[in-house]
């Protein structure tokens, strides 16, 4: 596989490695979801994970920051080896940020309390600098004028960005998105994508399950397409899409792209 | 108005017209009557009898406040007074209405004392109950069961202030500890306060009289004031008891979860009344001869045991109510289970709990008054016992039991009406 230095809007990756993912596998009960998955992923890496329904995408993004437990094989983030250690699994979660399908914000706190109860509980940051980040990151979200709303106010798509900026409240240096617009209503689509090339452009390192293709072209610079728990194919994205090799990637591509 | 538009225009009505009356058959009252009551022949007869059996039952206890009587010494004065207009001899709760408050035994020149606690309760627990208020005034909450208990009890002051020192220091110590881990944090709690207690006593046996209120028994504990007494602590301990039952109950420690399971449906299987039946008899048979291991708390502890099983499923059905994704976000943001817990599950859940809670606090309290059947002589152990068999009220039936529902509807429906406001200030979801 080729790996590209920059992609076509230039941004840069680095040679230093935020993911390491060795040989690993994961089972619920017999059922084998994710088949030797390897994958290394780059500082400044922008990658989007393809593949059709229940082939181990969500699965595979949430072993990275322990929602879920993998059996065999080991996973390293940002250097820190993901065992069982709580302290471990406590730390990498701080530093890695997931965005979710359906936003799961807390609905019983405004959205600066959400943004700024993470910082607050878990980096012990002081009250007043963690609710100057919150709204620093609410401006880049582009809805500071809703931070004393509760989510249930919002629209989906501002739940959606203000999800993210909770994440990114929290300095995350990887962050994860578990189709973060496919609850949404196409107009709303596009302010969540709009945030998210924002993210990207800025270089921070991203892992996006996503069927945004249109998406995928703009920012990734690897995107991997998953299908029974495998990894069956990974390219930049202009080789993915032009020219798929495997048999399944063109099925699923041609189902994707074709209407 | 300007000037230069009034002339203008060649005539502006300077006064508003009142709105015209509509016909009388389309106003309010009249045209809600036709249109709720007698909107068909079944609807008509259905009113009809309606009317008939609010007029049966205003008829009998009409006459029977109306013409009752407040004065007299015993009911032989009230037959004299009331003749036979059918009146109630209310003068049994004038004449009886310390006992029914505070038993028969609670010396009579203290009453000041339960009275000022439970005027306090209203100046301390707002705090708790209303979440608006500041968050420092939580520090008199905390203060008021040991004053509380003063009050009531008496006895010397030191006896709930070391009380309260060790609970104090035992937080202390957990706080530092719990960085170590939690098991680390209990252990340390349960020697500073054991620590605080042993010295305590040795300080209060020394000076057993220091600010010193004349003490008054359990056993002369009565009245209303003991349904208070046990509804109001047994709520309280069995909360956050019951948030521990619950919790335990999702863990993932075997362990942990089987004591729980265990615990909760053993408690839920068996009535409450044969667990007071044990407080009262079993237990003296297990303490060592000679330990006075006081009634009252031996009935709290099997109150709040029974009582926590119940909110722990209350609780329970609180918590599996959250979708999944509550977890994940909070783990995702690295909070701990302490924090997850804390400050995003149970504020939710307990929420989504509160009408149960109060379900099952609204019974715990009335169910104080199964204590009247271990002979002790609460609200309706007074009324059954000392104040039925007297001679002087033989035969009050009526209005003595009237009297006991009054003060329990009144207590009930102010809980069930702070719940719904509580419920309506949490509403913060908008969905
Ligand atoms: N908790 C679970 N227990 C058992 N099986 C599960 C569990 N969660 C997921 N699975 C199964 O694992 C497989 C992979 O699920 P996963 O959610 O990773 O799929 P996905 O690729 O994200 O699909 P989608 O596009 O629908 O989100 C599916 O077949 C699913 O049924
Ligand atoms: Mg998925």
């Amino acid at each position: 596989m080729a790996m590209a230095d920059t992609n076509p809007q230039g941004m840069t990756v680095s040679d230093e490695v935020a993911i390491e993912i060795k040989n690993m596998n994961k089972w619920y009960g017999q059922f084998h979801v994710l088949r030797d998955i390897d994958l290394t992923v780059h500082r400044g890496e922008r990658i989007v994970i393809c593949g059709p329904s229940g082939s181990g995408k969500s699965t595979l993004i949430r072993c990275i920051n322990a929602l879920e437990e993998h059996q065999q094989g080991s996973i390293v983030v940002d250097g820190t080896p993901l065992s069982s250690d709580l302290k471990n699994i406590d730390k990498i979660r701080s530093e890695v940020g997931m965005c979710f399908q359906h936003f799961n914000l807390f609905p019983h706190l405004t959205i600066l309390e959400n943004c700024t109860l993470a910082p607050l509980w878990v980096r012990k940051i002081p009250k007043k600098e963690a609710e100057e980040t919150a709204m620093y990151f609410l401006e880049k979200v582009k809805i500071p004028e809703q931070a004393d709303k509760y989510p249930g106010q919002l629209s989906g798509g501002q739940q959606q960005r203000v999800a993210i900026a909770r994440s990114l409240c929290m300095r995350p240096r990887i962050m994860l998105f578990d189709e973060p617009t496919s609850a949404l209503d196409p107009e709303m689509i596009k302010e969540v994508l709009d945030t998210m090339i924002q993210l990207a452009e800025e270089g921070m390192t991203m892992l996006c399950v996503t069927h945004e293709m249109g998406f995928a072209r703009q920012v990734a610079n690897r995107v991997i397409f998953m299908d029974a728990g495998q990894i069956v194919e990974q390219n930049e994205p202009e080789p993915f899409f032009k020219n798929p090799q495997n048999d399944r990637t063109k099925l699923f591509l041609s189902q994707i792209l074709g209407h | 108005m300007s000037d230069t538009h009034a002339e203008s225009v060649a005539f502006v009505r300077k006064t508003e017209i009142p709105p015209a009356p509509p016909p009388v058959t389309e106003t309010g009252a009249i045209k809600w009557v036709r249109e709720n009551l007698f909107s068909g022949p079944f609807n008509t007869i259905m009113t009809l009898l309606g009317l008939y059996v609010v007029y049966w039952l205003l008829s009998g206890v009409i006459p029977w406040i109306l013409n009752g009587t407040w004065e007299g010494s015993s009911i032989r004065d009230c037959r004299e007074i009331i003749g036979d207009t059918g009146g109630g001899c209310f003068a049994v709760l004038g004449e009886r209405w310390n006992q029914l408050l505070f038993g028969f035994e609670y010396p009579s020149e203290l009453y000041w004392r339960p009275t000022l606690a439970f005027i306090l309760l209203f100046v301390t627990v707002p705090q708790v109950l209303f979440i608006s208020l500041p968050r420092k005034l939580l520090i008199l909450t905390g203060l008021y069961p040991f004053l509380a208990y003063w009050l009531i009890w008496g006895g010397s002051i030191l006896i709930p202030f070391f009380a309260l020192v060790g609970l104090v220091l035992g937080y202390a110590a957990f706080t530092r500890a719990e960085r170590i881990n939690f098991a680390a944090g209990l252990a340390a709690f349960v020697v500073a306060a054991v620590v605080a207690w042993w010295l305590g006593g040795f300080l209060t046996a020394a000076a057993p009289n220091f600010l010193a209120l004349e003490a008054v028994d359990s056993r002369n504990m009565g009245g209303f004031m003991l349904n208070l007494i046990l509804g109001i602590v047994c709520v309280s301990l069995s909360l956050p008891l019951g948030i521990v039952l619950a919790l335990g109950r999702q863990s993932r420690m075997p362990l942990i979860k089987y004591v729980c399971v265990v615990f909760i449906e053993f408690v839920r299987g068996v009535p409450l009344i044969t667990l007071l039946f044990v407080a009262n008899v079993v237990l003296a048979y297990f303490l060592p001869p000679g330990t006075n291991f006081d009634l009252i708390l031996r009935v709290i502890i099997m109150i709040t045991l029974f009582a926590s099983a119940y909110i722990a499923e209350v609780i329970r059905g609180g918590l599996a109510a959250l979708p999944k994704g509550q977890y994940e976000a909070a783990d995702s943001l690295g909070l701990d289970y302490a924090q997850a817990m804390r400050l995003i599950i149970l504020p939710q859940a307990l929420k989504i709990s509160i009408p149960g809670i109060v379900n099952v606090a609204v019974g715990l309290f009335k169910d104080t008054t199964l204590v009247s059947i271990i002979s002790m002589f609460d609200l309706v152990g007074m009324i059954r016992g000392p104040i039925l068999s007297s001679t002087d009220w033989v035969g009050v039936y009526w209005e003595l039991w009237a009297a006991a529902c009054v003060l329990f509807f009144v207590v009930c429906y102010g809980i069930s009406q702070y719940s719904q406001w509580l419920e309506r200030q949490l509403q913060t979801d908008h969905r």
